[in-house]
């Protein structure tokens, strides 16, 4: 008991001091972007503001690709409320949709703020018509210090599911392997917020870990540690740090990938000769194998309706990207272009197949259009792997190398769109994007 | 570069080698004896001396380092513990046939021994993939020195795919390093 007191102490402090500390930097912008004003929250507290929530708003809109927030110097005026919108200063500057809002302390508690917000529709605002409303959202929330920024994220949810109707994804996290070569224990399991801030420590070793997977409630993670010099694939609660060990077969246990119903697991055994897939049921430990050759099947992935499974395999001699259905049991290869194709995974509406594709030697990611069978390369790095698909299917991270240090990156699905997330030590990969988180 | 990496591991691997080398089960006893036989040919050397016209004195034979001794019963090439590979490739180049060869005769000579082989692959292709072809290239190691007589249960498979490089650049020369299979005692 005293003992594992000591580890959670000590993984208390190393999360507080070895940060991998990731930060987005924005590599190639979106010309289209809709121009959109975040106006800064008024603060009518005493003292400092505690959050600079359209901050927060602008980067993660931003940084969605479909906007382009103005800044704060070419703001005509700086409203708080709907009823000091001057609409025609706004039309003039071409911005379709402004936020704004209050912040201030909640008088009855100490700690806790009152926030409002609101969405201004330009265009209808100008228009001025009895019918027409230009407030698009309105809303006020009490929220603790220690959601302050987690509401922010909120709010741009709230706001680009308004304006593009599609749900946000900026309430979300990632899980990422960071590796340190001057700690004691270079690798380490980490998640964050999915703009980088803050880094939690779910796991620490002095052997590799590899491939994350986030259960569909986002609350557990599926992984492979070598800690006993062997493969072995663990799931570990982030919020009670119990983990469990699922499979430790000899041999290769890699590759774990949750069921969107939670139950299994997809994984690659080698037990038997080569890899081969299985699924694995967390309850019963039941095995099911699903592939059965003699070269390599690996990466598994669920179709987002949980009735097939993707894979790489090099049956038909490169590797390329396979589905087997779990009903019929059936194999279709569904990757034509490209030397070689691999770590597929479909996106969450079903379309499209997102992959590592190699052309003329260089990795990169790629995305194919499963109806049409087009595919387009999003990427025009050479040694791209581990794509992993926002919830809301609008963005890629993924794993590069570049100023020769692997880093993450994330591209929009339409490639145009890219940004490098550099982490400010040691280097990062194998990146997990969770699911919603509420 | 490569060539340090081979004697950093080596510095792991040859004290256990060492330590194998030179004792057996039967080693403490026949130890024992041999030292009781020393000193009574010494206690009956003395006396003959103090009696005889010459006296003689002994000199200490040369003693081999462990190294020395493993080289001279396995050749110089079971110092060699990396096995490198074409890209993409599990094909053992008949090159490595001498190091193999002398690990298979040492695993022979020794059935109390086992060996991890490692597998591991440069950074090209995915981390999954890379695991298992790094299991392949520990595969055909394996498979060569059970061919040269090892038997199965001395041999472990482990692939660390592309997560343990020894080289940490990002050009061709690094790959070609990383491209490896490890033998560990």
């Amino acid at each position: 008991m005293f003992a594992r007191l000591i580890s959670i102490l000590v993984l208390v402090t190393v999360s507080s001091s070895a940060y991998a500390r990731l930060e987005i930097l924005i590599t190639e912008g979106v010309n289209s972007a809709r121009p959109i004003a975040v106006v800064p929250f008024k603060w009518l507290g005493k003292g400092k503001k505690p959050q600079n929530f359209s901050e927060i708003v602008a980067a993660d809109l931003q940084r969605s690709g479909k906007f382009n927030p103005l800044s704060i110097e070419k703001m005509p005026k700086t409203p708080s409320s709907s009823k000091d919108v001057d609409y025609a200063a706004w039309t003039q500057l071409g911005i379709e949709a402004i936020v704004m809002g209050e912040v201030k302390p909640d008088e009855t508690t100490p700690g806790k703020y009152v926030v409002t917000f609101e969405l201004l529709d330009v265009l209808t605002g100008n228009v001025n018509m009895p019918n027409f409303d230009p407030i698009m959202d309105k809303r006020r929330n009490t929220v603790t210090t220690a959601q302050l920024r987690q509401y922010a994220h909120r709010i741009s949810d709230i706001v680009y599911e308004k304006l593009t109707g599609e749900r946000g994804a900026f309430l979300t996290r990632i899980a990422y392997v960071a590796i340190d070569r001057s700690s004691s224990h270079p690798y380490q399991l980490r998640i964050s917020d999915y703009d980088g801030e803050g880094e939690k420590l779910v796991l620490r070793s002095k052997q590799p870990i590899m491939s994350p997977s986030w259960s569909p409630d986002g609350r557990k993670l599926a992984y492979v540690s070598f800690e006993k010099r062997r493969s072995q694939i663990f799931v570990q609660d982030l919020y009670t740090q119990k983990r469990e060990l699922m499979t430790s077969f000899p041999k290769i246990n890699g590759s774990p990938s949750w069921s969107p119903d939670g139950t299994k697991l997809a994984l690659v055994l080698s037990k038997d000769g080569q890899p081969e897939i299985y699924t694995f049921d967390i309850k019963t430990k039941a095995l099911k194998r699903l592939t059965n050759n003699r070269v390599i099947d690996t990466e598994p992935n669920w179709t987002p309706d949980g009735n097939s499974i993707i894979f790489s395999s090099e049956r038909g001699g490169r590797a390329q990207i396979y589905q087997v259905s779990l009903t019929t049991g059936e194999t279709k290869r569904i990757t034509w272009q490209g030397d070689i194709n691999l770590g597929g995974t479909i996106t969450p509406d079903g379309d499209n197949l997102v992959m590592v594709s190699r052309h003329n030697g260089n990795y990169m990611i790629a995305v194919q259009d499963l109806e049409s069978g087009e595919l387009r390369t999003l990427t025009k790095t050479q040694l791209d792997e581990s794509p992993s698909i926002a919830p809301n299917g609008s963005m890629i991270i993924y794993s590069t190398v570049y100023q020769g240090k692997q880093g993450l990156a994330l591209v929009s699905m339409d490639g145009r769109f890219k940004a490098n997330i550099p982490a400010n030590n040691g280097e990062v990969k194998s990146p997990a994007w969770s699911p919603f988180l509420q | 570069m490569n060539r340090s990496m081979i004697t950093k591991g080596l510095l792991i691997a040859l004290p256990m080698l060492a330590i194998s080398a030179c004792s057996s089960t039967s080693d403490a006893d026949a130890e024992a004896q041999r030292i009781a036989d020393q000193a009574a040919a010494d206690a009956a050397a003395a006396q003959q001396a103090a009696q005889d016209a010459v006296q003689t004195d002994t000199i200490q034979a040369i003693q081999l380092t462990a190294e020395e001794k493993l080289v001279e019963m396995y050749s110089s090439a079971i110092l060699e513990t990396t096995i490198n590979f074409e890209f993409d490739q599990s094909v053992i180049s008949p090159k490595y046939a001498l190091i193999l060869d002398a690990h298979a005769k040492y695993l022979v000579n020794n059935t109390d021994k086992s060996i991890t082989v490692e597998g591991h692959a440069d950074e090209l292709g995915t981390p999954e993939y890379n695991i298992a072809l790094g299991e392949r290239r520990g595969l055909a190691v394996s498979t060569y020195l059970e061919n040269m007589g090892v038997a199965a249960s001395q041999i472990t498979v482990v692939s660390y795919g592309e997560e343990k490089p020894v080289n940490l650049g990002h050009n061709e020369m690094a790959r070609s390093e990383n491209r490896r299979a490890e033998l560990v005692y």
